[in-house]
């Protein structure tokens, strides 16, 4: 028998409709697979039962003549730990939601429970999704399954989305919840080659979504391919009153357009993406990524976005804003953990400072400092204009092409401690996604070739506002042409 | 009317004027909160009413209530103000256990409701009071805080989150009030308005209407310099008296806080801006937290919701079902009953006063009807410290009573005997008067049979009264004393001049 947990989203559905295996089957395949991989401590929290239990209903539904079967029926998936999840623990790998149950689902997941999906567990990832190597995470770090050539080091499997992007690589789930604020679904995708796409803001809810920065964080999918990573975010995407930020819109069928081809559209090369110090191996790539599309009938056009140097000291100003507000609530008052003072003060210093990393304590005390008076003009507003200009230099490009290409990440996976000591060289990760956070666009990361040492190596695709489409075509014009089929190779 | 003249409080170096502006927190009548569908129903056990959002769990957001936001537009079309189609909610960032978000939800930079104003009517004790404007500042929409209770336990606070997340209105007045009776005036004006819409229950006990007042104190002639320019500098320093929900402790509050003030500044030294509580039981105010505590409050916009964007034709919409209020009431009672300026205030400064005073004029003299109802009943209530509500005589048995009045059943002197037997509880006006045989005698050959007896037996003053005719009174009184004061004055008067010959 084949291994069922090196199945693709969409043909394990294909699978589980042709009666091939029964999710139970399925669904039994990946739980020991997650037992044997712990070494990559990708969950956080296993819950075998519980996918079993949801196995089980998925296949009597599909059992019944005319049973109505879900979408994504006995599809067994990873949940970052951002969402959650009632039942189960959820605590953004933070130290100071301690063991805090939520009473209550997010959309998103129950979008996906609705669907006949299975809850294989809670997903490792940078703590309250801050950092990009996913070395912020109160539970340790996840492990690459990727290593580069000839070399036992770890490698970080990128962040925040990192236990997201590792278990998906190392076939712990046939896919799995990710969410992305500056780049989290992104980097992580391209870090252990597979796809991840953040959709346009306002798409997916954030209604049970542990909030990291409000106008920036969305919910999207890590997958094996573009194809796959279109079926997940199908289902995730809803309007939800419970989110005003919600876009009262219908979803559209994203699935059809993979393999549209690009034939007629015009592609963007953003000169200021050619960052200095850009490495030889990401521009060959990019070049690469270029001739694949005009190979395929794409007309490549040059464009400028002329702010993107200001995106990233933009992105570090209102993301901590918002997240110097948002993690205010974990306060040890009502849930999480909680640390006695003698007076109310202490017990608000001594919860925090020992419940939060130093990662969030160093971008909460950034926000807090942005937004403070006589300060907020010269950085949280200024701040803010900059996001206009940049919404605004993407505007202007739209006028002359259809999606954007560029990178996704300015290097491959990186060894643990590698960028740890200097927050600003890890913030750098970040510079060629969160330009489309700042403009709330659709960006998605697709695995295009490896680096010398090896390792896989993303190319990036933004779309118009809503135009997930066009990512998805694109996307998967260049899964096509890079053929890209390399899996780690399982040492675990 | 009386003159608005300058209240003035004389201090060892002269005198002193109060300068005041007021905040008031009005809960929005609502049955769920600003943000969330919890209750928000008053009295219920601790916490009962506490959403998720209300207690900001992980991951949950705001919704704004589309009820709350019409109540605002409703207040601020009753306060004359602009509605701004454009507002929007920003986050007040501070940490403390009854406010669960570690922020508040309100309006800063851009309020739903900008200037408008309000018609002040005052009462001075035996006079007959004045009004003024009032300039309203602007209205915000912002969430109630819980609760935190202190002293159920000597080493915890508890805390009840039910009104965390409740509706507030904020309504910000510009510092146009001048005098401790003029804040509580004020108050009471804005507390009718609401009322009246209906977006406030107004109900100062269950503290669903409290006020801040911002004081401050200078010399005569500065604050008027303040209004020409209207730079604060002619102003003093303000301290803010914090959540008063009584009119007389906002009047004892202010006239504590303003002496303090001026005792500081003669005797050489500086107020502080701070925020001051009032303490009722020592009648004093005392420092809550100064300048260098307050709080860096690190506003900025909600990034969980979004700009509160509202179309004319809602607003229009609302205008349109605004009912009658306070000032059109007034303006109504003076054109269609030909009441004063200051009873027509009076009567409209309260809704159910408004309503009495209708029910009793409904097709009577509606002067005599406003004289008997702002003076007799309400001068009885205000006596005794009872409501109207509690009143022993009903709107309908006072117009009883003013009927008799007005078709000379019986004088407006036997009236106010009657009045005093009806809140005895004695019955109806016409019942009381039968009984005890008050009915006025307006048979002419009665009392000219009285006349006729005290001008024989006093031929003194009957001298007396052809060169001096003021003292016709002296007859007068001598006639109603004979008659057990039933005579009908008129016909007395009438008949004593024709048998004096004036």
């Amino acid at each position: 028998m084949t291994d069922l947990t090196a199945l693709t989203l969409a043909s394990a559905l294909d699978g589980l409709k042709s009666k091939q295996f029964s999710s139970v089957e399925l669904t039994q395949a990946f739980v020991s697979a997650i037992e044997k991989a712990r070494v990559l401590n990708a969950f956080v929290v296993e819950t075998p039962e519980k996918a079993l239990e949801m196995a089980k209903a998925s296949d009597a539904r599909r059992a019944k003549a005319k049973g109505k079967v879900g979408k994504l029926d006995g599809a067994p998936l990873g949940i970052k730990d951002l969402y959650c999840t009632k039942g189960v623990r959820t605590t953004a790998c933070s130290g100071i939601l301690g063991e805090f149950t939520p009473t209550y689902e997010s959309t998103v997941t129950q979008n996906l429970w609705d669907q006949g999906a299975v809850m294989l567990g809670k997903l490792n990832m940078d703590e309250f999704a801050m950092g990009s190597s996913n070395e912020t995470s109160h539970f340790g770090n996840v492990i690459n399954p990727w290593r580069r050539k000839g070399d036992n080091q770890g490698l970080t499997p990128g962040g925040s989305s990192g236990g997201s992007a590792a278990s998906v690589a190392a076939n712990l789930c046939l896919a799995a919840t990710a969410s992305d604020t500056g780049g989290s679904i992104r980097q992580p995708a391209a870090f252990t080659g597979t796809v991840g796409i953040k959709p346009t803001y306002g798409r997916a809810s954030r209604y049970g979504m542990v909030a990291f920065a409000s106008s920036l964080d969305q919910a999207g999918p890590i997958a094996k391919t573009v194809e796959d990573s279109a079926i997940l975010l199908e289902v995730m995407c809803s309007h939800d009153p419970k989110d005003s930020t919600s876009l009262n819109i219908k979803t559209p069928n994203w699935q059809k357009d993979v393999r549209k081809g690009v034939k007629g559209m015009k592609i963007g090369i953003p000169k200021e993406y050619r960052i200095e110090g850009l490495s030889e191996e990401i521009d060959a790539l990019w070049q690469q990524g270029i001739k694949w599309l005009k190979d395929a009938g794409a007309t490549i056009v040059d464009i400028s976005l002329p702010h993107t140097k200001y995106a990233l000291p933009a992105y570090y100003i209102v993301a901590p804003a918002e997240a110097s507000s948002n993690l205010a609530r974990y306060d040890g008052m009502r849930y999480g953990a909680r640390v006695e003072g003698g007076s109310l003060t202490q017990t608000y210093e001594g919860t925090r400072a020992s419940g939060f990393g130093k990662e969030v304590q160093r971008r909460l005390m950034i926000g807090t400092y942005v937004l403070s008076s006589g300060y907020y003009d010269a950085y949280y507003l200024r701040a803010q204009k900059v996001r206009t200009k940049i919404f605004q230099d993407f505007v202007d490009a739209f006028e002359t092409c259809d999606a954007i290409l560029t990178p996704a990440c300015p290097s491959p996976a990186f060894a643990f401690g590698e960028k740890s000591g200097d927050p600003v060289e890890m913030y750098l990760n970040d510079v060629f996604t969160v330009t489309a956070n700042l403009a709330g666009l659709p960006g998605i990361a697709v695995p295009a070739g490896l680096s010398a040492s090896g390792l896989p190596l993303g190319l990036q695709v933004i779309g118009k506002a809503l135009d997930e489409a066009a990512c998805f075509r694109v996307g998967g014009a260049l899964e096509d042409a890079a053929g890209f089929v390399a899996r780690p190779e399982k040492w675990w | 009317m009386t003159d608005r003249t300058p209240f003035r409080i004389k201090g060892e170096t002269g005198d002193w004027e109060v300068v005041m502006g007021l905040e008031i927190h009005a809960q929005v009548a609502s049955n769920a909160k600003l943000f969330s569908g919890a209750s928000t129903a008053f009295g219920s056990d601790p916490n009962a009413n506490v959403s998720l959002v209300d207690a900001a769990m992980p991951g949950m957001l705001p919704v704004i209530n589309r009820f709350c936001v019409e109540q605002a537009i409703r207040t601020g079309l009753g306060l004359k103000a602009q509605i701004n189609t454009y507002s929007r909610f920003d986050r007040k960032n501070y940490f403390y256990p009854d406010l669960p978000q570690g922020y508040q939800i309100s309006q800063f930079a851009h309020p739903i409701v900008g200037e408008g104003e309000i018609e002040v009517d005052v009462e001075v004790p035996g006079k007959p009071g004045y009004a003024f404007t009032c300039r309203i500042e602007r209205l915000h929409l912002e969430q109630d805080a819980g609760k935190s209770i202190h002293d159920m336990d000597p080493h915890a606070t508890y805390v009840d989150l039910n009104r965390s997340g409740v509706a507030l209105m904020e309504i910000v007045s510009k510092p146009d009030v001048r005098s401790p009776a003029e804040a509580a005036a004020y108050v009471k004006k804005l507390r009718a308005i609401v009322i009246a819409l209906g977006t406030c229950d107004g109900d100062l006990e269950k503290g669903n209407l409290r006020a801040d007042v911002n004081v401050s104190v200078c010399r005569p002639g500065q604050y008027e310099k303040f209004r020409e320019t209207g730079d604060f500098k002619h102003l003093g320093t303000r301290c803010e008296l914090k959540n008063m929900n009584s009119y007389r402790f906002i009047q004892q509050a202010i006239e504590y806080e303003a002496r303090r003030q001026i005792e500081i500044i003669e005797g050489g030294g500086k107020v502080d801006q701070e925020t001051r509580l009032y303490d009722p039981v020592k009648g004093e105010t005392r420092s809550m937290r100064s300048k260098e505590d307050a709080h860096d409050y690190r506003y900025f916009p909600d990034p969980d919701l979004l700009p509160l964007e509202i179309e004319q034709a809602w607003i229009e919409d609302i205008r349109k079902s605004l009912p009658e209020l306070p000032d059109q009431k007034r303006a109504r009672f003076e054109k269609d009953y030909g009441l004063s300026r200051y009873d027509a205030g009076v009567l409209t400064s309260d809704a159910d006063k408004a309503l009495f005073f209708e029910e009793v004029a409904r097709g009577r003299d509606a002067k005599l009807a406003a004289n008997w109802v702002t003076q007799e009943l309400f001068g009885y209530l205000n006596k005794e410290g009872l409501e109207l509500a509690q009143s022993p005589v009903s709107a309908s048995a006072l117009g009883g009573l003013i009927s008799l009045i007005s078709d000379n059943t019986i004088s407006g002197k036997i009236a106010k005997d009657v009045f005093v037997r009806m809140i005895a509880g004695e019955g109806e006006a016409a019942a009381i008067v039968e009984t005890h045989g008050l009915k006025q005698v307006t048979d002419t050959g009665a009392i000219e049979k009285v006349v006729d007896d005290i001008i024989a037996a006093n031929p003194d003053q009957v001298a007396k009264v052809k060169d001096k005719p003021q003292t016709l009174g002296w007859f007068v009184g001598q006639v109603m004393k004979a008659s057990g004061g039933k005579a009908n004055p008129q016909a007395v008067n009438d008949i004593l001049k024709a048998k004096l010959g004036l």
